[in-house]
């Protein structure tokens, strides 16, 4: 993907993107005693016909973001820019019109269909909400062009999910995302729970009708190999905070935060004659709780870098001495950790 | 305690020259409604001390029914033993009462699950847990079983042992609670062990502790380890040999530098090309065809056939093709072997 060069290409930004769920004591009286910070300050830029990446562990939270973006929670504060339309200050209509440019594809393409409906209906259901992009006559259509768009067989338009495999059946959740023409489209892991004959031919649909429609993904997953395969650029998530976020060539061979570093590490290479060859990083411990993170760096109580300034002071996501791309980290510094080191 | 080890030890017929494990020409179906399902056609497989072997394969291939066909926990019915036998040091598994089976289990053959929550009972503490082990299989009191218990959880790392043994599985995290499991396998000291996906519930850096705590405790103990997975990058990371299951049987069998080198089967090279590599850029993935097939309705001929570029009418036609030798230690049900080894990558 080129360069895109003005703020034109733009197509989706997030400022400041807080949400916190409120942890409260008591069933009828009940008072906030906390908050899980699930995401905790994200900026971020999406760029027409560009894929950006999202990985991290679990609890990170890179499906809470994906639900912001779409607007399936509310943010506790944070700018979510569209268009040039800050979407959860929408209401009614004008929210309703918004919508249709950001869709989702969920991950589990077994619980995300509706079992009592036809395929038509599921993929046809947008336009019962969004009336205007297809009339009445033509939906029948539209859907058939969907699913031919998709790669299924158009004739198949009044079969049940059930009757369709797991790989077909993200086909039919993309159909759906795409229904309505959006800009952009959310995925939140969708391969992750495919098998891996199957991950290929959908990774390769999503980057088809990319190309074809000049889509732009957000793409959320755990699988780093995959995200590396389909991303232009890539966000690295550590307890609701970007940690560092650059081009899938920045990431992956030359991160610069410890984070970064040591989740590279962790993925195996299918290629048993890099077996210990490679640089490994064994993290200690496990993930904190989103409800009382760390103070200063989030990732200092499983860093081995952390000194006393990393619990004072909260490294800001920039360019720093050592690293060209945004790191958030006072000591960021390059490390090869995907190659075989000699 | 070591005396009833040794009683434990001896099952009848149990001869230590004999191979660790070996499984041979395994038939295992499913009588469903739907109709018989013929889930493992056939399988052969052998374990020495101290190796790893993998047994990959996509959801359906048969390889966890054949882990749990080795377990003696195969649901029966619908699940059901139809031929072949597994052997352990010479002692036929499958001619043994339920009673000398349980006896095998946990003490000579264990296995880890998948997921750790689901496995664990939630109602009982972990140290209760960890502890019936030694007090059922063993006779301990419960005092010796709690101590015992407790150096199990040191072994496997989780910190805190002592404190952390009255806690429950929802306490853990998933990581911890995969340490768990691994400790309750290995309480009995058996000298093979079953990893069934054990670590595709976890986060990439627990999957690394997970693993080097595997690696660790085999070597320690010269343990043989089974590890079914659909994970090509931690098979490797850790096999020594390989077996990749396609429709309940084996279509390749190959020491792990081989295979990844050169397969010789056209299901294992297109799963390889099929997966996105962390350390290349720029990639094309070459999509397999199709779908697996319906194990009711397995296709005759080489059950891969509709979805291999390699197909002529051979293939087609009974019978499936034979185990053909293409090395020593090396095996490929494929017609056209030397083709596919012949090959370079369709993709790069």
């Amino acid at each position: 993907m080129s360069q895109p060069s003005s703020d034109k290409d733009v197509v989706l930004e997030t400022k400041g993107l807080i949400k916190h769920f409120p942890i409260t004591r008591g069933i009828v009286f009940q008072t906030k005693i906390g908050a899980v910070r699930a995401v905790d300050g994200v900026d971020l830029e999406l760029r027409r016909g560009e894929t950006l990446g999202v990985v991290g562990e679990s609890g990170c939270g890179k499906s809470t973001l994906a639900k912001l973006l779409v607007g399936l929670e509310k943010p506790t504060s944070g700018v979510i820019n569209v268009r040039g339309q800050d979407m959860p200050k929408l209401t009614g209509a004008a929210l309703r019109r918004a919508r249709r440019n950001i869709q989702m594809v969920m991950q589990d393409p077994y619980t995300s269909l509706n079992p009592r409906m036809t395929v038509g209906d599921i993929i046809g259901e947008p336009f019962d909400i969004h009336p205007e992009v297809a009339p009445r006559g033509e939906r029948k259509r539209r859907v058939q062009e969907l699913l031919d768009l998709v790669g299924l067989n158009p004739e198949h338009i009044n079969r049940y999910p059930h009757q369709f495999s797991g790989g077909q059946r993200q086909r039919i959740g993309i159909a759906r995302a795409l229904a309505l023409k959006p800009e952009i489209i959310v995925c939140d892991e969708p391969v992750s729970a495919l098998d891996v004959s199957i991950q290929a031919q959908v990774i390769n649909l999503l980057e088809g009708l990319q190309d074809e429609l000049g889509l732009s993904y957000i793409f959320i997953a755990h699988d780093l190999s995959v995200v590396r395969h389909i991303a232009d650029r890539v966000a690295v998530m550590y307890l609701g905070k970007i940690v560092e976020i650059g081009t899938e060539d920045e990431i992956y061979e030359k991160p610069t935060h410890p984070y970064t570093q040591a989740l590279l590490s962790a993925v195996p290479v299918p290629d048993p004659t890099l077996r210990g060859q490679r640089d490994q990083i064994v993290l200690e411990g496990d993930v904190p709780s989103p409800a009382n993170p760390p103070s200063g760096c989030r990732f200092r109580t499983r860093c081995w870098k952390a000194q006393e300034v990393c619990a004072t002071e909260e490294p800001a996501l920039t360019t720093r001495e050592h690293s060209a791309h945004p790191s958030a980290c006072h000591f960021a510094e390059k490390r090869n950790v995907v190659h075989a080191v000699e | 305690m070591t005396d009833i080890k040794a009683e434990i030890d001896v099952l009848p017929g149990l001869d230590s020259s004999a191979r660790l494990l070996e499984v041979e020409d395994l038939h295992v179906e499913f009588r469903t409604q739907a109709g018989v399902a013929k889930a493992i056609n056939g399988v052969n497989l052998g374990l020495d001390p101290g190796e790893t072997l993998a047994i990959l394969g996509e959801s359906g291939c048969g390889k966890s029914v054949t882990a749990q066909a080795i377990m003696g926990i195969l649901d029966s019915p619908p699940g059901f033993v139809t031929g072949g036998e597994i052997r352990y040091r010479g002692v036929d598994l499958l001619k043994l009462s339920e009673q000398e089976r349980r006896k095998v289990r946990a003490n000579h053959i264990a296995m880890i699950f998948q997921d750790a929550l689901s496995a664990l009972n939630p109602v009982f503490s972990v140290g209760f847990q960890l502890g019936e082990l030694f007090r059922i299989h063993r006779g301990m009191s419960r005092q010796d079983a709690k101590r015992r218990s407790i150096e199990l959880l040191d072994m496997v790392k989780i910190p805190a042992a002592r404190q952390r043994i009255n806690d429950y599985p929802h306490q853990f995290s998933g990581g911890m609670r995969q340490r768990v499991m691994i400790a309750m396998a290995l309480a009995l000291d058996p000298r093979v062990l079953i990893a069934d996906e054990p670590t595709t519930a976890l986060d990439v850096t627990v999957q690394a502790q997970i693993m080097s705590l595997l690696a660790e405790l085999q070597r320690e103990r010269n343990m043989g380890l089974i590890l079914i997975t659909h994970d090509m990058g931690v098979v490797a990371d850790v096999a020594d040999r390989i077996s990749v299951m396609y429709a309940g049987k084996v279509v390749e069998e190959a020491p792990v530098l081989d295979i990844y080198a050169k397969p010789a089967h056209p299901y294992t090279k297109a799963l390889l090309e099929s997966i996105p590599r962390l350390d290349l850029k720029g990639q094309q993935l070459n999509v397999i065809k199709g779908l697996p097939p319906n194990l009711t309705r397995i296709p005759a001929g080489c059950p891969f056939h509709p979805r291999c570029a390699y197909a002529r009418d051979v293939c087609r036609a009974d019978p499936p093709p034979p185990q053909y030798d293409v090395a020593a230690g090396r095996t490929a049900r494929c017609h056209f072997w030397t083709e596919v080894v012949g090959d370079e990558p369709a993709v790069k």
